[in-house]
């Protein structure tokens, strides 16, 4: 795109996409953290993350005022317009994937003397990869403007609603089986929501982008694969 | 700024193939366009592209100048404007136009008004001045002018002028008013009081506005017209042109990015 006639409007501009990029370096390592602290049950490194969501809060604050300075200033127009407002809304759901990301830290944190069934950690694990390469992508999508990658990720946020489900399933099955489990699958559930929120996240970017990018609101239903609201306790194993 | 969602808008004036030549050189390269009734329909572009050159060919104000000719067809109600046998008179009555800087006459705000008024229709006294102050509230004018109306026109501070010329326009019953430029040269509390002067002119006429302020096409309009070099790019709701053009050299234009 050629650039403004005034010059100073492209520094606001650019200014502004350096910032997202770094708010999206920070959040996908504050997740990629959160998740290896799980699996290595390392305090340390989840308390990390927890101290790296303030640098984060920080950012959407300035983002968000630039933003608003630029568009008094500016009183931008069409694909700038579009930008600004891309801006503020990208902001805020990396903001909310730090938060969520340092939720999972503390309860990493929570759980880290007690008894963690091997085999939902992992689950969680893979979970948290699928999302991560979710986040990378969208976040490539939303610097190249490529509208094509970001419906991409739009659509493959199904299969991690779908392991979510099963996630929940599983753990409400070790709940039953023994009643000491219930503090650690508890935090689990809670974690593996967070990411699944965090994937949420990732789709809300993707729609973003696609507006940013075409300049129309994306109005079809995202496919679904999260039935967990639906879904009761197995009947009784011991009956 | 209005979201045009409702039914298809009546064709008040229908520009077809106009060609507009200032001596040899071509002004205006084929232009089509609408007017919709009760709608107001914005010009933008850069200086020189033909917007204020479209407005005074609409209601044939280039007669008035030798070697300046257009082709093609303005209809105005079916009616081509731009024949020979059309009465200039009747057709400036028909369609009003506000200049960039307040034009009022060297006489009395009262006869501002009235002046048009009398060359069109013979009015009895008390009826005249139902016209006039009818025509000064319709321009938001009416409050602060009532206790001098035989002062000079040109007393008044320039919005106020402007809001004079406006009351002049309308006072004459035209059914499309042409603004050129309208704001250019007022500050923004005056600028604000013609923007809700439009949009409450727009119930009952047709209107044409050249602006060189975009966010003012944005706030004023319904529909938005694009014109760079004599051609017309892209004309669309304004909602749509402001927000995600079509034409790549409108979004240049629109976000400063021309050149």
């Amino acid at each position: 795109m050629p650039e403004h006639i005034v010059s100073s409007f492209d520094e606001d501009l650019d200014e502004l996409r350096t910032r997202i990029v770094e708010m999206g370096g920070v959040s996908e390592k504050m997740l990629a953290d959160s998740t290896l602290a799980l699996v290595k049950r390392d305090s340390a490194l989840a308390q990390s993350v927890i101290a790296a969501d303030a640098r984060l809060d920080g950012l959407q604050r300035d983002i968000e005022e630039l933003a608003v300075l630029t568009i008094a200033r500016r009183q931008p127009m069409a694909v700038d317009l579009r930008e600004l407002i891309s801006v503020i809304r990208v902001a805020a759901d990396l903001e909310r994937i730090g938060d969520l990301a340092k939720n999972t830290s503390k309860r990493v944190v929570a759980i880290s003397g007690e008894t963690q069934p091997q085999k939902l950690v992992i689950g969680v694990q893979h979970m948290s990869d699928l999302v991560q390469a979710q986040l990378k992508d969208v976040l490539d999508a939303y610097v190249q403007r490529d509208d094509a990658q970001a419906l991409d990720v739009w659509q493959r946020d199904d299969r991690i609603d779908a392991l979510y489900t099963s996630i929940f399933r599983e753990l409400l099955t070790y709940m039953m089986e023994d009643p000491r489990n219930i503090t650690s699958c508890t935090h689990l559930l809670f974690l593996a929501k967070n990411i699944e929120r965090i994937g949420d996240h990732t789709t809300n970017i993707a729609e973003t982008v696609h507006y940013l990018a075409t300049g129309v609101t994306l109005s079809v239903d995202r496919p679904k694969g999260d039935t967990s609201s639906f879904t009761k306790a197995p009947a009784d194993p011991s009956s | 700024m209005t979201i045009v969602t409702e039914k298809p808008h009546a064709e008040k004036v229908s520009v077809k193939n106009l060609k507009f030549f200032y001596g040899d050189s071509l002004a205006l390269k084929g232009i089509n366009l609408p007017l919709y009734e009760n709608i107001v329909t914005a010009f933008i572009g850069p200086s020189g592209c033909g917007k204020s050159t479209l407005l005074r060919v609409l209601n044939r104000m280039y007669d008035l100048y030798p070697k300046q000719r257009a082709e093609g067809e303005i209809l105005l109600d079916g009616e081509n404007v731009l024949s020979p046998k059309q009465d200039l008179n009747l057709l400036r009555a028909k369609i009003g136009m506000v200049f960039q800087k307040p034009t009022p006459f060297p006489m009395s705000i009262y006869d501002n008004i009235a002046f048009g008024v009398r060359l069109y229709e013979s009015l009895s006294k008390s009826e005249l001045n139902d016209r006039v102050e009818s025509a000064l509230r319709r321009a938001a004018l009416w409050e602060e002018v009532k206790d001098k109306l035989h002062a000079s026109g040109l007393s008044l501070s320039g919005g106020q002028q402007q809001r004079l010329c406006i009351a002049r326009t309308v006072a004459v019953k035209p059914e499309v008013i042409l603004l050129d430029e309208p704001c250019s040269a007022l500050d923004p509390i005056s600028t604000a009081k013609i923007e809700e002067l439009i949009d409450e002119l727009k119930r009952d006429y047709t209107i044409a506005i050249v602006t060189h302020s975009m966010q003012q096409a944005a706030r004023v309009s319904q529909y938005t017209a694009f014109m760079y070099l004599g051609d017309l790019i892209e004309f669309d709701d304004t909602s749509k042109i402001f927000t995600a053009p079509h034409d790549k050299r409108t979004q240049d234009y629109i976000t400063g990015r021309f050149g």
